[in-house]
């Protein structure tokens, strides 16, 4: 046994140009900033929004995050998930409600921001390859909204993308840090 | 005009304005949504029978032969039903997840006769055949077969709902008709008394003719194993249609009329 635990030398210096190359230390992070604009309308009700993770071919990969009315009486805020069209095509209508980890209440305006490290569910598990986040917002009485953002994975360099939403969503900002 | 020349004149009318209305007459059910989440979902139904889809302009459809099958084949109660006017109305309450399928499927024997010089019309299921009087004139006698559908799912689409009967015109999913998307084609199976019913025509005419000059519809053709592609351009409600017309093998000398028809809902992505 304490053999096998020796290192030969050229293994320590294999370890140590991998310590310099990424550091074990600081985990990489797919950070995430979600602007729910304020809207002048008559009748306002927070957007319910789904945010995932898409192939670059369209196929569904990881669920990020879904927020929705989830503490109604009866599960009855489930009725408007199918508004969100995609996602609901893509993902929710093979979920069972409630579901575990990702969901959680609607959020008001302002940015809201997510962190994921790839250290942790559900980003651990994810796949080398290319990839898009997809950030859909439906709002009662209001519209729809879509956006999308191509990152690659895993993160070996740091990777800094936005976009504009035009009506359901504000400045949507994607950072993926090494 | 001569008062000869305006009868004959209107005569003309009348018969051309019969056979319009004969061919034009739609029987239509029209959800109220197709695609469903949450614990309690119910869709609500309008049924007609119109020229034009999906407008109330004629008569109710006639519900007596309404089927609604749950995902697990069991059978449904269709509530609150009611005959207006122009349209008939029922709700059917989603418990279980997946697509269920609403049906009216109207299978009987049309006859036309005259008895003591007049003419007299009936229509009723094979059972009822000796309600026609004996020693009428002109006995003429088709057979019909009609099959209504329309699909509604809550939660994932299933495919559990969609039987083969064997019996008149169907359609056999290849793409599930809860899940259609207007940029995306879509196939299904027609099958005549079970088996593919090739070189079929299929029309499919998408909702709000009223706000457009032409009806815009498509005429398409299945294949040799009773295929059909359909390519949705815009989404909306979609009335789909096919019939065709054989000999009857049940009566003697009679023609056979066959037709299906679904409102189907194509979406945006």
């Amino acid at each position: 046994m304490s053999k096998r635990l020796f290192m030969t030398l050229k293994q320590w210096m294999a370890l140590g140009l991998m310590t310099a190359a990424a550091p074990f230390s600081a985990a990489a992070e797919l950070a995430l900033e979600v602007e729910i604009p304020r809207l002048q309308v008559a009748e306002y009700h927070r957007p319910y929004v789904a945010i995932w993770i898409e192939t670059d071919k369209g196929a569904h990969q990881q669920n990020l995050a879904l927020w929705f009315d989830h503490d109604m009486d009866d599960n009855e805020g489930t009725k408007w998930l199918k508004d969100l069209r995609l996602w609901w095509r893509r993902s929710g209508r093979e979920e069972s409600f409630p579901v575990d980890g990702y969901a959680g209440a609607t959020r008001p305006v302002g940015t809201h921001r997510l962190t994921f490290s790839d250290q942790q569910a559900p980003l651990n598990a994810l796949p080398p390859g290319k990839y898009k986040l997809v950030v859909e917002a439906a709002r009662e009485v209001g519209g729809r909204e879509m956006i999308r953002l191509p990152f690659e994975w895993p993160i070996n360099t740091p990777q800094n993308t936005s976009a504009e939403g035009e009506h359901e969503l504000g400045h949507i900002q994607l950072n993926l840090n090494p | 005009m001569t008062v000869k020349n305006l009868a004959a004149c209107a005569l003309a009318l009348l018969t051309v304005g019969v056979s319009l209305q004969a061919q034009a007459h739609r029987a239509w059910m029209l959800p109220s949504a197709t695609v469903l989440s949450g614990d309690e979902a119910w869709v609500t139904v309008d049924g007609a029978i119109s020229n034009s889809v999906f407008y109330f302009e004629h008569h109710p459809l006639r519900l007596d032969q309404l089927e609604v099958r749950s995902p697990s084949g069991k059978s449904v109660e269709a509530q609150n039903q009611a005959q207006g006017m122009y349209r008939s109305v029922f709700d059917v309450e989603l418990v279980e997840d997946g697509t269920y399928t609403l049906e009216i499927h109207n299978n009987g024997v049309f006859a036309r006769y005259k008895l003591d010089g007049e003419t007299k019309r009936w229509r009723g299921t094979f059972d009822e055949i000796d309600e026609i009087p004996d020693g009428v004139d002109d006995l003429s006698m088709s057979e019909t077969d009609r099959r209504i559908q329309v699909f509604v799912t809550k939660g994932a689409p299933t495919p559990g709902t969609f039987k083969v009967r064997g019996e008149g015109l169907e359609m056999q999913p290849i793409t599930h008709p809860n899940d259609l998307f207007a940029g995306e084609a879509a196939q299904f199976r027609f099958l005549l008394d079970g088996k593919a019913a090739a070189g079929l025509e299929v029309t499919v005419i998408r909702d709000g003719i009223r706000y457009r000059d032409q009806v815009n519809e498509q005429v398409l053709k299945t294949n040799e194993d009773g295929v059909v592609e359909i390519l949705w351009d815009e989404p909306g409600m979609y009335w789909l249609e096919a019939e065709s017309e054989l000999d009857s093998k049940k009566l003697e000398d009679a023609s056979r009329h066959v037709g299906y028809s679904a409102t189907l809902e194509v979406l945006p992505l």
